[in-house]
């Protein structure tokens, strides 16, 4: 099968219309971010740059957010914040609720907003009530000891390890097959090894509450500061260190262009995470590092190709050359993009809350990035060609560099 | 097969055994199963994400021990001079690494120089500004650095002591690296850090000090009864409100403690929670002192007992006891207050483990739960899984048998890529699952450039040997110009950032490596092995 043949498109004849739409998405995404920031004071960080607290909480049934905010309000966290999370796929999801908090600087210890959070919520919704622990808090060692000191099954002395095992497989129960709250004891019935004497334990020792703690993340001020300092850093690092190798595989002017393609990647990205009202956190610094490796492979392609026909094509122009070699990597560029966007569709979809923010920049990034490539780097070597290269229509000299690559291809 | 060829295929053959034993051969040879699926889960190590647990960050307050090396100094100055008959004025901090020494008596200068010169070396002497005759001594920068290492160390070791003897499974203890005073904590499984919290940051600086005066109900009424200067080498230090017992007035109260404490935590031999006798429900933590310790405390509680003396119990600079002493004590003690039996354990384990060289402040708390981090690797092995499929489907329609080649080499380059983590114990977390889908990308991308390359050739009328030749040859230089850019990145990541950003970029370079070698080498070897099997006029499929 073959999608792509003998096509013959005049690439750089379209630049203009290439730096225009560039142009346009980063005023769009930009001015979508100095409204976010500057007009309405607030950022576009996530909790690791900016500090603060998040609770993430699945309820057993829809949310009763009204509830919720009313105990929060009591307890003096009234600039907290409520959002839900709707997760398509999956089912469980869409009782989740995150609580976010403020870093305040009054609070004496870190952990002070989280722990005002939970206690709003056991006192709210139940668990620990009657001096019980909750049963949908409890730790594997927890259960496991608790088994030991009812001893259900009559083992005395022959326990050995199973009550670690049955506690084991009861929370892996909770965790797996429950998405980690269990509202009836009755439930883990069909857990392996649990008879009515191991249930009505749990029953005794343990209450069960509508809720259960899924992810808590508390980041401090000068954590946050840190963070941030180091991304941009590692970022500017790793472009620096891009520039450098390609400068030396090629010309400089070629790493030039491919650096200011993947900044265009990355600015524009940014611009759609405000767009779009995600936050940038940690992982998203991740993916946005992968663009910028993905975009600069896909530069680097065209680049290549460039090069080789350089030696190859005497009697044609610069731009021509350049066209030639984007029209003859046209098909890998399509198929490699379209299976890479296809990877991260599907990530994007499937792969959980977790992984939300990072698969939505490498969606974008890999259009932006694939576009980029020709529409871009491809246009700044030419137009540089045009006004300081030597080849504008006559035959230009390999350079040192391209002659021992040539070489070493032909070997 | 020609020679060659055979002997690439018995190296591609060996990597892949190798790798196979590395993931599910180790630990124990399996023989069911259940026992690769141990096995496997016993290699592949899980970040926190994926297996829920807390991740701390804490600060140590370094500061806090320079300024301690600067109290101590300060108060070894002034024994020196005191023993030398060395008249000065005024010996004060300045602040945390500076000591002014005021009107050192004319006669005494050289007397004073010798002193600082020969007993105090941490400190540079300089004359004070706006001084007629005074010093301002500096601490070295060396002594500065020395310091904080020497306490971060301690610190290390100290909280390592003490998570241990929680006994939790597989934490990780170690300095961040972003900054010299972090260090973090990881412990897996734990959903709620409370508890392993308070233990970390519990100082566990016990002290038994002679009480001087006291208890009074507040700090001005205890300086009102001295004039406003307390007596030489004694402080004030608030009781523990909670502790305050029947016998003892409620309400935060004040002791006058001598300065230098007679016993410290570092003479305890032993310490452990037992119920409590006097307080029924409650627990109490009775300690053993060292031989040496004994003598000493001995020594001194028979010489106070005798005038009617008084002692403190002394925990992070609160007095949790203070009592008359009766007779002559040897080498036990305890401290009694309102003790759970839980806080009551957790306070002996903290004593043995022994005290902090400085405070700590926490700067970062995550806490995964473990439902989450089902979810987490449910779904993104799910994603995975599923992408792999259809971009494999995808490969074998668009190129037929050249396709099912490419799938051979990424399912290879996957099997290399885990067998390289298990080895290496590389964490997977789910940023690394990010780079295992961006390998497989980068992996495809390489079959791509290749057969695209490949049919080119075939369109301008080559055969088919001469065509793979050239299309794996001409392919090699661009995807070795991608891989290097892109493992150039990886590394500066690495270097440069920090947890998830990290396992993204390790398995991003074992995957990158494996990729070179499975998309180049093995690839390249089955069509050459396709190529030596069939006409050679006859049609490449691809």
């Amino acid at each position: 099968m073959e999608l792509f043949r003998n096509v013959n498109i005049d690439w750089m004849g379209k630049a203009k219309y290439f730096v225009a739409l560039s142009l346009f998405l980063l005023i769009a995404g930009w001015v979508s971010i100095y409204r976010t920031v500057v007009v309405k004071h607030g950022t576009l960080y996530g909790i690791d740059f900016r500090g603060g607290t998040l609770v993430y909480v699945r309820f057993a049934g829809p949310p009763p957010i009204d509830q919720l905010r009313k105990g929060l309000q009591q307890a003096g966290l009234a600039n907290s914040t409520i959002q839900g999370i709707s997760d398509t796929q999956n089912v469980g999801s869409k009782n989740d609720v995150v609580i976010g908090l403020e870093q305040s600087s009054s609070d004496q210890s870190l952990d002070a907003g989280k722990q005002k959070i939970l206690d709003v919520l056991h006192a709210t919704f139940g668990g620990g009530a009657s001096g019980k622990p909750d049963f949908n808090s409890a730790t594997p060692a927890d259960v496991a000891s608790d088994l030991t000191r009812r001893d259900p099954l009559l083992l005395g002395t022959n326990a050995g390890d199973r009550y670690n095992q049955l506690a084991s497989r009861l929370t892996a129960a909770r965790d797996s097959d429950h998405g980690g709250i269990v509202t009836s004891f009755d439930q883990l019935r069909s857990v392996e090894g649990v008879t009515p004497a191991v249930a009505s334990a749990l029953s005794n020792d343990y209450s069960l509450s509508d809720f259960a703690i899924r992810d808590a993340e508390i980041v401090g001020p000068r954590v946050g500061a840190q963070l941030r300092r180091q991304a941009v850093l590692a970022t500017l690092y790793a472009l620096g260190g891009m520039l450098v190798y390609i400068a030396l595989r090629f010309e400089w002017v070629y790493g030039a262009a491919a650096v200011i393609a993947v900044f265009h990647d990355v600015l524009i990205t940014l611009g759609f995470f405000s767009l779009f009202h995600y936050e940038i956190s940690l992982t998203v610094i991740a993916a946005l590092l992968t663009l910028v490796g993905y975009s600069m492979n896909d530069t680097i392609v065209i680049f290549d190709r460039v090069r080789e026909n350089l030696r190859l094509m005497k009697r044609e122009t610069y731009p021509e050359i350049v066209n030639k070699s984007i029209n003859q990597t046209l098909s890998r560029t399509i198929l490699t993009s379209g299976l890479t966007f296809l990877t991260v569709v599907v990530l994007w979809l499937m792969g959980g809350e977790v992984l939300r923010a990072f698969s939505f920049a490498m969606v974008i990034g890999v259009m932006v990035g694939t576009y980029s490539s020709f529409g871009i780097a491809a246009p700044i070597v030419v137009v540089w060609n045009k006004y300081y290269g030597g080849r504008g229509t006559t035959v230009r000299a390999g350079s040192a560099a391209d002659k021992r690559v040539v070489a070493a291809a032909r070997r | 097969m020609n020679p060659q060829l055979k002997w690439k295929f018995v190296l591609i053959l060996l990597v892949l055994l190798v790798c196979i034993f590395g993931v599910i051969g180790l630990p124990n040879a399996p023989t069911s199963l259940a026992q690769v699926r141990n096995n496997l889960g016993d290699r592949i190590h899980l970040g926190l994400d994926l297996k829920g647990g807390s991740h701390l960050v804490l600060q140590v307050q370094l500061e806090e021990a320079i300024a301690q090396h600067c109290d101590e100094t300060v108060d070894e100055l002034k024994n020196q001079l005191r023993s030398k008959n060395v008249g000065v004025g005024e010996i004060r901090e300045v602040d945390d690494t500076h000591i002014l020494v005021r009107n050192v008596e004319s006669t005494f200068t050289g007397a004073f120089r010798d002193i600082i010169n020969s007993q105090f070396t941490d400190w540079t002497m300089g004359p004070a500004a706006g001084e007629t005759s005074g010093y301002l001594l500096t601490m070295k920068p060396s002594v500065i650095a020395d310091i904080r290492q020497t306490t971060m160390n301690q610190t290390l070791e100290t909280i390592t002591r003490r998570i241990n003897a929680l006994g939790l499974t597989e934490p990780t203890i170690a300095f961040t690296g972003r900054s010299d005073d972090e260090i973090l904590v990881q412990l897996p499984g734990v959903g709620d850090p409370t508890a392993a919290k308070e233990v970390i940051r519990a100082g566990g600086q016990l002290q038994l000090v002679r009480v001087a005066d006291g208890p009074f109900v507040s700090e001005p009424e205890a300086l009102a009864k001295y004039g406003g200067v307390l007596p030489p080498g004694t402080v004030l230090v608030p009781g523990r409100p909670e502790s305050s017992g029947p016998s003892q007035p409620s309400g935060t109260v004040y002791y006058v403690l001598d300065k230098v404490p007679v016993v410290t935590g570092q003479d305890l031999r032993n310490a452990d929670a037992s119920p409590s006798t006097d307080n029924p429900g409650f627990y109490e933590v009775g300690f053993k002192l060292s031989t040496a310790a004994a003598g000493r405390f001995g020594t001194f509680t028979e010489q106070q007992a005798a005038i009617g003396g008084r002692m403190a119990v002394v925990l992070d600079r609160q007095v949790y006891e203070a009592a008359t002493i009766k007779s002559r004590i040897e080498d036990s003690g305890r401290i009694t207050g309102s003790f759970s039996q839980e806080s009551a354990q957790d306070l002996a384990l903290v004593l043995r483990a022994g005290a902090l060289p400085a405070s700590i402040k926490y700067l970062e708390e995550r806490t995964v739960g473990p439902s989450l981090g089902a979810d987490s690797i449910r779904e993104g092995v799910r994603a995975s899984i599923g992408s792999m499929i259809v971009v494999m489907i995808f490969l074998v329609i668009y190129y037929r048998l050249s396709g099912v080649n490419a799938v051979v080499a990424l399912i290879l380059n996957l099997v290399i890529l885990v067998a390289f983590m298990a080895y290496l114990g590389a964490v997977l977390t789910l940023p690394g699952i990010a780079g295992v889908i961006l390998t497989i990308g980068m992996g495809v991308d390489s079959n791509v450039l290749v057969f695209e390359r490949i049919r080119e050739e075939l369109r301008n009328g080559k055969v088919a040997a001469p065509a793979v030749e050239t299309g794996f040859d001409r392919a090699f230089l661009t995807i070795i110009d991608t891989h290097v850019t892109t493992v150039v990145s990886a590394i500066f990541l690495f270097l440069f950032g920090t947890g998830p950003v990290r396992g993204f970029a390790v398995t991003l370079v074992i995957g990158l490596s494996a990729n070179l070698f499975t998309s180049i080498y093995v690839s390249r070897a089955i069509f050459d092995y396709h190529l030596s099997k069939m006409d050679r006029q006859a049609q490449l499929s691809i």
